[in-house]
């Protein structure tokens, strides 16, 4: 069974389950033309917490789960999963923690093999490290089911026989079913009706103290990323902008990227003080050629002189909550 | 306000009665929803009726009748259509119907085995390149190694091919069978490479490489099968593509040879008798080149609109 | 305020291979001049087909119009010859949606799309129109309305794209503008200056808006009446303070309850509506929502339910609102020990 991480209240274990090292991913799309999706970024996943990853479109979240989950290769930079480099390591083990860290995606319809029956895509993972065969491994995809809240006679169904909801369930199921200790959810939820994201969003809550499971989650709902994880990182255009926890993040927020893209949440309250709503002006710079200095500045309604001068540095202004901004 | 109901039925709903997870369609793979949905379309069943009538009468319709294909008789020269012979005969006192069937053999055959070799030819080399593209130094350069030979001959046109054959082999039903395929599987491994390349993106081929899935699994459970849709597609088109190549070719004297029947060769023979009132010479090789055309792509229209996922609801 | 779209009983079926499906069963709702009119509901619930309709943009077949009328200005609108429609609504309603991609022209520059339309209806010449249009991307806010004018769409960026449609939308000063998700695809910030840009849009020139959203968040911030829909029906309908303050119909508590609270300092457990949405192939006897409400009874399953009168403009069709059903004590989000007394009398 999975190891289970000693329950210290709501406090975590300083443990890192994941470490990436100023890690960079960038893309030639043409000659001289580079895409720097991930820019030489450093976080730290504790064992058992829940990391969200909030950005908009191009800020290189989605590139960033893929390259730690190792379905790219990193540009430079090192990604630590349980104190191994997981770059530089034998075929072996490689696979082992390969094994461990898996991936939700964000499409329910592009997710699942058209072709294939619920059940042989659940077991895609059983099947390719055999571990079990036979009844056992029937048995293993009704009990994944069950897990994710399905029944066990839609094992011989087709994935287009389902409901958005019902798909991903079937994709969560398809990650848990080679015990994985770490999750990357990229956009798990973007594509669900607002009645089944909250399903979905609880499943996978359950699946964490169940399963002993860390997440990655990314996302560009500020809302669920907020009420799912304990702690949020903000990028933008490939740089980390702001780190705290979910309540400081939320609170008092520093970033003035965090702090537009917080206030522009529409409230569900018709009575809600309309308090003045920041809203950022023009579109995110192409990330083929970003500012220069700090990459929000363009945008910024504070933005000073030296933010086009001097990229700003990422320092821990409170505890725990570190920011990349020249006011601070 | 309200019409009145039972009052009784105010009370709470048995929880067991409340299963909204149970799917109640009946459970239909992809290719039974597909046929379902050509079924549905009366065009292409149309084509497939005929395709079967077709295939069935090559077989066996020159056994219907008493005469072979090539059994002349000179007494009985350009008879129109009769009891005694269905198409007429020509100018040999061949029976018409009988060659036009066994011209329908010839016609299929070319068809089916040209299309055969397209297909293995084009998903080997289409499938190898689209997969090997991207991965490293070594795959970029296989693909690209492949593309090239892949432009080389797509730039050929086959009846160069043919004539050039024709000075080193025969002309005859092989001949016209390896030119068409020496030109005509690019386009077929040009497609399927196409389709490799956006597969392999998908996210479920993602989701089977992080979780350990070896490569040629992938390509097995995977990718070949989303293929399937647009090979079978693709050829419901190259088959009447080769099929008419081969009347084409045959017509201009360059296919089968005599005493073999073609509907190419038969509508050859017939062009120096349409003024003279012999219409049924034309009349039955043109009218079944037509029938075929028109039911292979009938029924290519309807696979295609089955397939296409955007239909489906 | 003057009646400008009235809805009723409309009823749209759609043929498929497997059977009709009943997309929109018996709507009716109207939208007064100058007012914001919102309709939520997951996909699948005929909310787009619903203004598709009114828009004539339903391909017919597959589309079947099963029965009643759509009224604009007080002139019948369905089922009018293709001509006549343009007549009225070409220059009097407006449509923006989700995928401003799909429906602007790729080969055409962006301000002649909008100069084409204000031709259209407005009857200017050719320069007039352009002046116009340069005036309509600088009303939508596009910087550099001369130079943009001669862009490509591909040289738009989304927001971008998405204030170019609503510029079309606005160029013939429609009464009503239709807003087909317009913000869904887009970058939180950038549905931030969309929605400034509409509701801005809607005070300066007073023009009725039919928003279609699932977003509540959208709802409780632009509309002044909204319309539930589930399973191809209206369950709820009422002015956003009723909707949100005194909802009466499951469905909506469920919608309510699955968003997150952001501004809470303490974690709440969502609580989501269990189960999937209807097939509408084989929709249920009684209340679509039956099969996956909490509070279902015996004569849900048995009966459709009638609209129930709640307040002024506020139906709910539910059964729950009968007097003689149980007193179900209605569940919200930030009345946590509801919430958690609800869950468990499941």
């Amino acid at each position: 069974m999975v190891e289970r991480i000693e329950e210290t209240g709501k406090a975590h274990t300083t443990e890192n389950l994941v470490e990436i090292h100023s890690l960079k991913k960038y893309f030639n799309i043409k000659k001289d033309v580079t895409v720097k999706s991930v820019d030489d970024i450093s976080i730290s996943i504790r064992k058992g917490e829940t990391f969200g990853l909030v950005g908009e479109s191009g800020s290189g979240k989605s590139t960033l789960g893929k390259t730690v989950v190792g379905l790219q290769a990193p540009t430079s930079g090192e990604i630590i999963y349980n104190g191994q480099n997981v770059l530089q390591l034998d075929k072996e083990t490689q696979r082992n923690v390969n094994k461990e860290m898996q991936i939700i995606f964000q499409d329910p319809h592009a997710s699942l093999n058209p072709r294939m029956r619920v059940g042989d895509i659940i077991a895609e993972g059983i099947d390719a490290y055999k571990l079990f065969k036979g009844k056992d491994r029937t048995n293993r995809i009704y009990e994944l089911l069950a897990q994710v809240g399905l029944r066990p006679e839609h094992a011989k169904r087709f994935p287009h026989e389902f409901s958005g909801g019902q798909r991903q369930r079937i994709g969560i199921a398809r990650a848990l079913a080679v015990e994985p200790k770490f999750i990357v959810a990229d956009e798990p939820i973007s594509a669900l009706d607002v009645s089944i994201q909250a399903q979905v969003i609880n499943l996978m809550e359950e699946l964490k103290e169940s399963e002993g499971l860390t997440y990655l989650f990314i996302a560009h709902d500020l809302g669920m990323v907020k009420h799912i994880s304990d702690r949020i990182g903000v990028m933008y255009l490939g740089k980390m902008m702001e780190l705290s926890n979910s309540d400081d993040m939320f609170r008092n927020p520093l970033h003035p990227y965090t702090q537009a893209l917080l206030s522009a949440i529409p409230k569900a309250n018709p009575r809600a003080v309309k308090r003045e709503r920041i809203v950022l002006q023009g579109d995110p710079p192409s990330p083929t050629a970003p500012p220069s200095g700090c990459r929000f500045r363009t945008r910024c309604p504070h933005a000073m002189e030296i933010c086009a001068l001097q990229e700003p540095q990422w320092k821990e202004v409170e505890d725990e909550h570190w920011v990349a901004c020249h006011l601070y | 306000m309200v019409k009145t109901a039972n009052d009784q039925l105010f009370r709470p709903l048995d929880p067991a009665k409340q299963q909204t997870d149970v799917i109640e369609r009946p459970s239909l793979g992809i290719w039974k929803e597909t046929f379902l949905s050509v079924i549905k379309n009366k065009l292409a069943v149309l084509g497939l009726v005929l395709l079967l009538a077709i295939i069935f009468l090559a077989l066996l319709g020159p056994a219907m009748v008493p005469y072979s294909a090539s059994q002349q008789s000179l007494t009985n020269t350009n008879q129109p259509p009769s009891a005694e012979h269905w198409f007429g005969t020509d100018d040999l006192g061949r029976d018409m119907w009988s060659r036009t069937w066994q011209g329908a053999r010839v016609s299929l055959t070319i068809g089916f085995v040209a299309a055969f070799v397209d297909l293995i030819l084009g998903v080997i080399v289409g499938g190898v390149s689209g997969y090997m593209a991207g991965r490293g130094k070594l795959g970029d350069r296989v693909d690209n190694v492949l593309m090239r030979i892949v432009e080389v001959l797509y730039g050929i046109p086959y009846l160069l091919v043919v004539i050039l054959l024709m000075v080193i082999m025969e002309p005859g039903i092989t001949t016209i069978i390896i030119a068409l395929s020496i030109t005509g599987w690019v386009g077929m491994a040009r497609i399927i490479r196409g389709q490799i390349l956006q597969l392999k993106s998908q996210e479920y081929v993602l989701a089977a490489e992080k979780l350990g899935t070896s490569h040629p699994k992938i390509i097995t459970r995977h990718l070949l099968p989303n293929t399937m849709g647009i090979i079978i597609i693709n050829l419901t088109f190259t088959i009447p593509t080769a099929i008419f190549a081969e009347a084409f070719l045959s017509f201009l004297g360059l296919g089968v040879q005599a005493p073999f029947a073609s509907w190419g060769t038969m509508t050859n023979d017939a062009l120096g008798v349409i003024l003279s009132g012999q219409w049924w010479r034309l009349f039955f090789p043109a009218f079944m080149i037509a029938m075929t055309m028109f039911a292979f792509n009938a029924f290519g229209d309807g696979i295609q609109d089955a397939l296409d996922p955007r239909a489906r609801k | 305020m003057s009646r400008l779209l009235d809805v009723n009983n409309l009823k749209v079926n759609f043929k498929t291979y497997g059977g009709e499906v009943k997309a929109v069963r018996d709507v009716s709702f109207h939208v007064d001049k100058g007012e914001v009119v919102a309709i939520v509901g997951e996909s699948g619930s005929g909310k787009s087909v619903t203004v598709q309709t009114i828009m004539g943009l339903i391909p017919m077949p597959p589309g079947i119009i099963k029965g009643g009328s759509i009224k604009f200005q007080g002139k019948e609108i369905l089922g009018v010859s293709k001509r006549e429609l343009r007549k009225v609504k070409g220059s009097k309603i407006g449509m923006i949606f989700q995928d401003p991609m799909t429906s602007l022209n790729p080969t055409m520059i962006v301000g002649k799309q909008i100069a084409e339309g204000v031709i259209a209806h407005q009857k200017l010449s050719k320069k007039e129109a352009k002046i116009k249009a340069i005036e309509m991307l600088k009303l939508v806010g596009i910087p550099n309305a001369e130079e943009r004018y001669n862009q490509y769409p591909h040289e738009f960026s989304g927001g971008m794209r998405q204030r170019a449609m609503i510029a079309i939308a606005l160029a013939c000063n429609p009464e009503l503008l239709i807003a087909d998700e317009p913000t869904t695809a887009l970058d939180v910030t950038i549905q931030a200056q969309v929605l400034e840009l509409m509701k801005d849009i809607q005070k300066k020139t007073d023009t009725a808006i039919i928003l279609i959203t699932h977003d509540l968040g959208v709802v409780a911030e632009t509309a002044q009446r909204v319309i539930v829909m589930y399973g191809g029906m209206m369950v709820e309908s009422g002015t956003v303070y009723e909707l949100f303050e005194n909802p009466r119909h499951p469905y909506t508590w469920g919608l309510l309850n699955s968003i997150p609270d952001v501004e809470g300092p303490e974690k709440k457990k969502l609580i989501p509506i269990e189960g999937s949405p209807p097939d509408l192939f084989s929709p249920p006897k009684g209340c679509p929502f039956a099969p996956r409400c909490k509070f279902a009874m015996d004569i849900c399953v048995e009966e459709m339910p009638g609209n129930f009168e709640i307040g002024e403009g506020h139906l709910a069709k539910c059964w729950l609102n009968d007097s003689r059903a149980p007193k179900v004590e209605q569940v919200f989000a930030r009345e946590e020990e509801k919430a958690i007394a609800a869950g468990s009398e499941k």
